[in-house]
């Protein structure tokens, strides 16, 4: 059981509630989901979808092809047709004018619906979407009762009424379509009864409560699709969580404001997406200067520039590894998964303090966006740890005379306490420092400290993670990735392994610094190494050699804006790069 | 603790002198600024841990380094957001910036603007000395029109910017201007600035005398009067924008506009349960956690 549907439709027509609301409803049901916007940049218009995907096995990512679309436009209806599965099919209005030969060549089922008139005699035509969803779930055989619970938690606060026409539109399509088109249609969901109740999030909303867990208690940012939602989360729960949450005039403040609190003492972090990123990089080498501990989110996007809005790549990471002007210590994490992220949320936190020094984490649209059903056990209380490292509580420096900021360390790392105690009078300069923190250009100086900066990179590398290795150790193919490509890469790897070919994936979530070390299944293995990566020139191939000296044989690079699926993968291995090496 | 406490009691302006030499050159306004802003804080008996002093990058952003205190010398334009980040994480402090005209109007205009309109309690003391400084005599948004600068060797066209009538129409609490030639003068209305809840105003006129040979001292004080005497009615914001729109030939001192605003930082749902940095990391709980996981299923 592993069924893909696809609800489509105008912007503003509801797609993204539509698609979060199936995917709750099927998670509800025992399953395992992956639910995936894929929307433009405006607000009305232009076709948007969303993409639903449900099995009886842990999914980490999108499938291409889907089975069955619920169009809410003509042009939703045709839009896909490449990428239906054969014996799938698609649910639209019956008045549209739906090219349906043209559906049938693909031995694809058209299945014509009174959708809007039924949502008009439900009470609103508004309720086109729920209609869909809940034809889709009646095509599929799957029971309406866990959606109705969906309509009532959704619409619950706005009264009676609108509940029930919207549970009126979702029943009456839901026994037209499971009559009418559900016995024959091949591909089916059902309910697990017994399974455990899982959590449906996504990884911007994961990172949050991972940063939260670990005590990060300032956010500032300035909205920037698609990091927003990070800001939004915390900002909806501020007063509960004590967080202080700040919407700034831009990216630059944002930074500099978490500077700022974690200098007084907060766990501070900031979060954005690439243009925001560019703008906050003179501030990120001043917290790196000042040994201040921030962490800064880049959830990617489509770039250069304004780029791709709403869509996804992984093009920033040579910005993130090279953030400031001037050599500094930083680290950079890239969680591939959403419990990765989670942790990301709480360990950068870690890394900062123990390092002192900036931590950028590496997102992207995808996985930021994108839902995912995670075990009860994923995210733990117990499993969190907040390490401060060297900073120092009230009640030692209590007793500690002579406190210099910047006292020379053979780690790097010089204890740091907050301002406010009358011990620790202090004033940090983004200029270079001595050991009290003033200003000096004195040519030992600048050495000791440049060194006693820059040693934290030596000792970082030791908490560095090095990469995981999925799949069998005895490969002939090696799937070198990292961030968000690692749900993809993993399951492409399965079918290429099934197709004859035994493939793993080594896939690196710790990006800086990079270790040389490989794991010694890769080293000793003489398997083709072939990047996979979501960006046009490599950057994470050329990173990698530079560092491992391991040379890669080729790589898969999608830089449309668009998640590469496990199809793309394999298409990709068995057109050109296998032909290759 | 009790040594501690004996440290509150000597506060003096002696409490807030370090070894560090000041760069300044002689005659600099920038002394008489440092000498004011020490006296306003012995005068409200804020010790230098209690304090923040945030800068940016100039000649008079270097003040942090020459004062024992709290500080943080960030980058060119920026103190006044790692401002609102020391004072939203701890409100206990009592924070400061000081920076040049270039910092605060230039490179920092828009955290001016959002400075002034979001009121986060912090206190901005402008060293404004119609000129960049540091990097050897550039004009600045205040620059007079017609001011010969090696980036204006044809004289300024701009018109300057008016930071007080900005800063009032922006929504700032407090605006006020003193002159470094009159620290005691400066440090009263420091001391009112810090007092007064939301953000505050104070620009600085301050001479400098390797670069600005024409706002001079002399310049200054000819034309400089204290607007007090005049009656002025500092919670008149018509008559204020009036006041902060004068310059030329008569230059208004002292408080210019006041009025009564709610901090930002006590409205913040955040602050509620008190300072973020006197909370423990794993004061959310458990029980707090399990119920925000609840939430996602
Ligand atoms: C991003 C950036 N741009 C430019 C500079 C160079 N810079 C240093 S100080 C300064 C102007 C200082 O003028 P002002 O703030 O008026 O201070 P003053 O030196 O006059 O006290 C400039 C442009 C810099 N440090 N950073
Ligand atoms: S250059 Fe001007 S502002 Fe800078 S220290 Fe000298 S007198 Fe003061």
């Amino acid at each position: 059981m592993d069924v893909s549907i696809e609800v489509g439709g105008d912007a503003g027509q509801g797609v993204e509630s539509a698609g979060t609301g199936l995917s709750l409803a099927l998670a509800r049901g025992g399953l395992h989901v992956f639910g995936m916007a894929d929307y433009r940049s405006r607000i009305r218009g232009g076709r948007n979808f969303y993409q639903v995907r449900a099995s009886d096995r842990p999914v980490r990512c999108h499938s291409d092809p889907v089975h069955l679309v619920a169009a809410f436009t003509q042009d939703a209806a045709h839009a896909h047709v490449e990428n239906i599965a054969p014996g799938g099919g698609v649910v639209y209005d019956e008045q549209l004018p739906v090219d349906e030969t043209a559906l049938i060549r693909k031995g694809i089922r058209p299945m014509p619906m009174p959708l809007n008139r039924v949502a008009e005699e439900a009470g609103s035509k508004a309720t086109l979407n729920v209609a869909a969803v809940g034809a889709a779930l009646g095509v599929v055989g799957y029971p309406l009762h866990h959606f109705e619970r969906v309509i009532f938690e959704k619409f619950g606060r706005r009264g009676e009424h609108v509940v029930d026409i919207n549970l009126k539109a979702a029943r009456a399509s839901h026994d037209h379509a499971s009559s009418k088109y559900g016995p024959d249609f091949p591909f089916r969901l059902h309910e697990i009864t017994g399974a455990a109740s899982r959590m449906l999030i996504n990884g911007n909303q994961a990172l949050a409560l991972g940063a939260v867990a670990g005590g990060c208690r300032f956010i500032s940012a300035y909205p920037m699709t698609p990091a927003t939602t990070i800001l939004e989360w915390t900002a909806a729960r501020a007063g509960e969580l004590g967080i202080v949450t700040v919407h700034a005039e831009d990216e630059i403040a944002a930074v500099c404001m978490a500077a700022g609190a974690s200098f007084a003492g907060a766990r501070a972090m900031t979060a954005t997406s690439g243009g925001g990123f560019c703008l906050m990089t003179e501030a990120i080498g001043m917290a790196a200067m000042t040994e201040v501990p921030i962490v800064v989110v880049d959830v990617q996007r489509g770039g250069p520039s304004t780029g791709l809005p709403t869509r996804t790549e992984q093009a920033d990471l040579l910005l993130a590894i090279h953030p400031s002007h001037g050599d500094f210590p930083h680290i950079v994490l890239a969680p591939g998964t959403v419990e990765e992220c989670f942790e990301a949320g709480w360990r950068s936190f870690n890394l900062a303090e123990e390092y002192q020094c900036p931590v950028v984490v590496l997102s992207d649209a995808y996985l930021g966006g994108s839902l995912r059903t995670v075990g009860p056990a994923a995210f733990d209380w117990d499993s969190v740890v907040r390490d401060r490292g060297s900073f120092l509580p009230p009640e030692i420096l209590d007793s500690r005379e002579d406190y210099q900021r910047f006292a020379w360390e053979d780690s790097g790392v010089s204890p740091r306490a907050a301002i406010g105690h009358p011990r620790t009078v202090h004033a940090p300069s983004t200029d270079e420092h001595d050991e009290a923190g003033h200003i000096t250009e004195d040519v030992g100086v600048r050495r000791r400290m440049m060194e006693k900066r820059m040693r934290k990179m030596d000792t970082a590398l030791r908490d560095m993670r090095g990469p995981t290795l999925y799949g069998p150790a005895d490969a002939e193919l090696t799937l070198v990735c990292w961030g968000s490509v690692a749900g993809p890469a993993c399951e492409a790897a399965v079918t290429l392994s099934a197709r004859g070919t035994p493939t793993n994936v080594l896939h690196f979530s710790d990006v800086w610094p990079l270790s040389p070390d490989l794991p010694d299944e890769v080293t000793g293995s003489d398997a083709r190494f072939v990047a996979v990566e979501q960006n046009y020139s490599g950057q994470f191939a050329g990173v990698f050699e530079g560092t491992t000296g391991l040379e890669l044989d080729g790589a898969v690079l999608k830089y449309d804006g668009r998640q590469v699926s496990p199809r793309d993968i394999v298409e990709e291995l068995e057109r050109e790069v296998m032909q290759v090496v | 603790m009790s040594e501690a406490s004996a440290v509150m009691d000597r506060l003096s302006v002696k409490s807030y002198a370090n070894e560090q030499k000041p760069t300044w050159c002689p005659g600099c306004g920038d002394y008489g600024i440092m000498a004011a802003l020490k006296q306003a804080l012995v005068s409200l008996g804020i010790h230098p841990h209690q304090v923040a002093i945030v800068s940016g990058i100039g000649c008079g952003s270097k003040l942090p380094d020459y004062m024992h205190a709290n500080g943080y010398m960030g980058i060119h334009g920026r103190p006044l957001p790692i401002a609102a980040g020391i004072k939203l994480a701890n409100p206990d402090l009592t924070v400061i910036v000081t920076d040049g005209d270039g910092d605060a109007y230039g490179i920092g205009g828009n955290h001016f603007i959002h400075a002034a309109r979001r009121n986060i309690d912090i206190t901005h003391i402008v060293e404004n000395n119609q000129i960049y400084a540091l990097t050897k005599g550039q004009y600045s948004p205040t620059s007079d029109q017609g001011f010969r600068t090696t980036t204006s060797p044809w004289g300024v066209i701009e018109e300057p910017m008016k930071p007080l009538e900005l800063a009032i129409v922006a929504g700032a609490a407090f605006v006020a201007r003193g002159a470094a030639s009159e620290p005691k003068h400066l440090s009263e209305l420091i001391t009112e600035a810090v007092r007064h809840p939301g953000y505050s105003l104070v620009d600085v006129l301050q001479p400098c005398v390797s670069f600005n040979k024409v706002n001079t001292y002399e310049w200054y004080s000819e034309r400089t009067y204290r607007v007090a005497e005049t009656g002025h009615d500092p919670h008149n914001r018509e008559a204020a924008l009036a006041f902060a729109r004068e310059w030329g030939d008569r230059i208004p001192v002292g408080v210019i506009f006041k009025r009564q605003v709610t901090p930002f930082e006590r409205s913040l749902p955040g602050l509620v349960k008190g300072p973020v940095t006197a909370r423990s990391l794993d004061d959310l709980g458990r029980d707090t956690f399990e119920a925000l996981k609840k939430r996602h299923s």
